[in-house]
């Protein structure tokens, strides 16, 4: 409660150092918090395209439809199948005529065969858990050819490491450049305080009771530069959904964790700040 | 109640500041430290309330040992010293009532009886009627009377002072002076470092003389005549006083 109290205390003899804090905080997080939100929406972007990852079985011309609803029940159970869809001769013709639009006319009525078409369930679609689909569809001995554009596959999924890889690099870059501006931040508000601190010591007060109030400081600070940031990413969120592109937002857990990261961040500022003052004088 | 056992202190970059110092300090003792400047008043005084360690020897205050003293332990010795400097230390933006009151509210001291205590330890430095007044609108002396008053709130057993008269006027001086006296009375003992020679030639109290980070004269232990001859100690210069605080 002392703690609490003093902390409170320091911030009203100081307030301009108190919100530059906040502000300083907020901004650090505000860059970390744009990130993420570009982040997910690249995600959310590959994740639409993969959900087009499919394997598409042909079936032979003479094949009886027992035969291929047995065969579309084994592949259903397959762990790594989410969907089977039957397309028949004449399913693919509209399809055909629809998709190729002016030259619709060019298909003629029985020239496509009927397929099998399999969907993966999300985190299915590497190009060896494709391929291991399609390898078993082919044991089937009424299946002619199978089909799942290996290269596409190849390369969404290349595309999906890098854009993980990068993300990972530059979150870990972001979140250390906060917690560096976080931790120089409350520093200044511990420099701001050396005297108070010195004669704290002389006194007989431990290191703990002169580093509670700073670490509930650095904690109000991250909860209020955390919520601060934001507010900042849903106005830049907002006005590109406005002027430019359709978004997604974080949801609500992603938010609550925003702003723990950012009360943790004030904390850990706080413990390594003091910390480091306490061990100098 | 203290005592240092063949200490010695070396740093670093400014290699030895005290060797083979050995004294014992007893209960209700009032001992001046003199010496030229860097002598190592301030050092012993450091060692005494353990912000500093010796490189060699040891030094015990209240059951306390510099040797394997914890941080917390060291913590609850200094609730039970008083330390007072030529510089105050008070915090500028409280008043005096402020400043005496967060000695006691840094120890954890039942709100209740906060209040009391504080109207004492102004009362007895003779303060009490500027309780509300800020360390700016004090004089020098009166400054130090408000830095003494903080250093007493716990019942100290000694009270550590480091030059407290150094930047005084003589009128001032002799207030502190005689008020150190009146604690000293009262059964606190007084370890104060200083090179004011008038004042320590003026008492009868025990004095222990420095020179190059060594004891030179011990009256406690030699004769008056043994004292080397006196010559007036050279006043800190501005740098040295900067390297105390």
């Amino acid at each position: 409660m002392r703690s609490v109290r003093e902390a409170l205390t320091a911030s009203r003899r100081a307030p301009l150092l108190s919100a530059l804090g906040i502000v300083t905080i907020a901004f650090s997080l505000f860059a970390f918090g744009l990130f993420g939100l570009v982040a997910i929406n690249i995600r959310r972007a590959l994740d639409q395209v993969e959900e087009r990852v499919e394997v598409r079985a042909f079936v032979g011309d003479s094949t009886d439809i027992e035969s291929v609803a047995a065969a579309m029940k084994d592949i259903g159970e397959f762990p790594e199948v989410a969907r089977v869809d039957y397309v028949s001769k004449e399913q693919a013709l509209v399809r055909a005529r629809k998709e190729m639009g002016e030259f619709a006319d060019v298909f003629e009525a029985g020239v496509l065969p009927a397929s099998i078409e399999v969907y993966l369930r999300p985190g299915m679609r590497s190009p060896a858990t494709v391929k291991s689909v399609a390898d078993r569809m082919r044991t089937y001995r009424f299946i002619d050819d199978v089909r799942y554009g290996e290269e596409w596959v190849e390369k969404l999924y290349r595309l999906r490491t890098i854009a993980t890889v990068a993300g990972i690099a530059l979150g870990v870059a972001f979140a250390a450049v906060a917690v560096i501006i976080i931790g120089a931040t409350i520093r200044m508000t511990v420099l701001a305080r050396a005297k108070e601190i010195s004669i704290m010591r002389l006194v007989g007060a431990t290191d703990m009771f002169i580093r509670l109030p700073f670490l509930i400081d650095g904690l109000v600070k991250g909860v209020f530069g955390g919520l601060l940031a934001l507010l900042f990413v849903w106005i830049a969120n907002r006005v590109v959904n406005e002027y430019f592109i359709q978004t997604i937002w974080f949801d609500r857990e992603m938010v609550f964790v925003g702003v723990v990261a950012g009360a943790l961040m004030g904390v850990m500022g706080s413990l390594v700040s003091v910390g480091r003052h306490l061990r100098r004088i | 109640m203290i005592r240092l056992t063949e200490v010695a202190k070396e740093y670093p970059r400014s290699g030895v500041a005290l060797a083979q110092i050995s004294f014992e300090v007893k209960k209700g003792e009032f001992v001046y430290l003199t010496g030229p400047s860097g002598s190592g008043k301030t050092t012993i005084l450091k060692l005494l309330y353990m912000d500093d360690k010796p490189s060699e020897g040891e030094v015990w205050v209240n059951g306390v040992s510099s040797k394997n003293a914890s941080g917390r332990e060291i913590s609850k010795l200094r609730r039970r010293l008083g330390i007072v400097f030529q510089d105050f230390r008070l915090l500028e933006d409280r008043t005096a009532e402020a400043n005496v009151r967060f000695a006691l509210e840094v120890t954890g001291a039942p709100p209740a009886t906060i209040r009391a205590k504080v109207a004492r330890a102004l009362t007895q430095v003779g303060l009490a009627s500027k309780a509300t007044s800020y360390p700016r609108e004090l004089s020098g002396g009166e400054q130090q009377r408000v830095a003494i008053a903080r250093a007493l709130i716990n019942d100290p057993f000694v009270l550590i002072a480091d030059e407290p008269t150094g930047n005084l006027d003589e009128r001032a001086t002799r207030g502190v002076f005689q008020l150190l006296r009146d604690i000293n009375a009262s059964g606190t003992a007084i370890i104060m470092a200083t090179h004011d020679l008038d004042l320590v030639r003026r008492s009868s109290y025990r004095t222990i003389e420095l020179n190059h980070g060594r004891v030179v004269f011990d009256s406690a232990e030699s004769p008056p005549s043994a004292r080397p001859p006196d010559e007036p100690f050279e006043s800190d210069t501005p740098t040295d006083f900067m390297e105390k605080i």
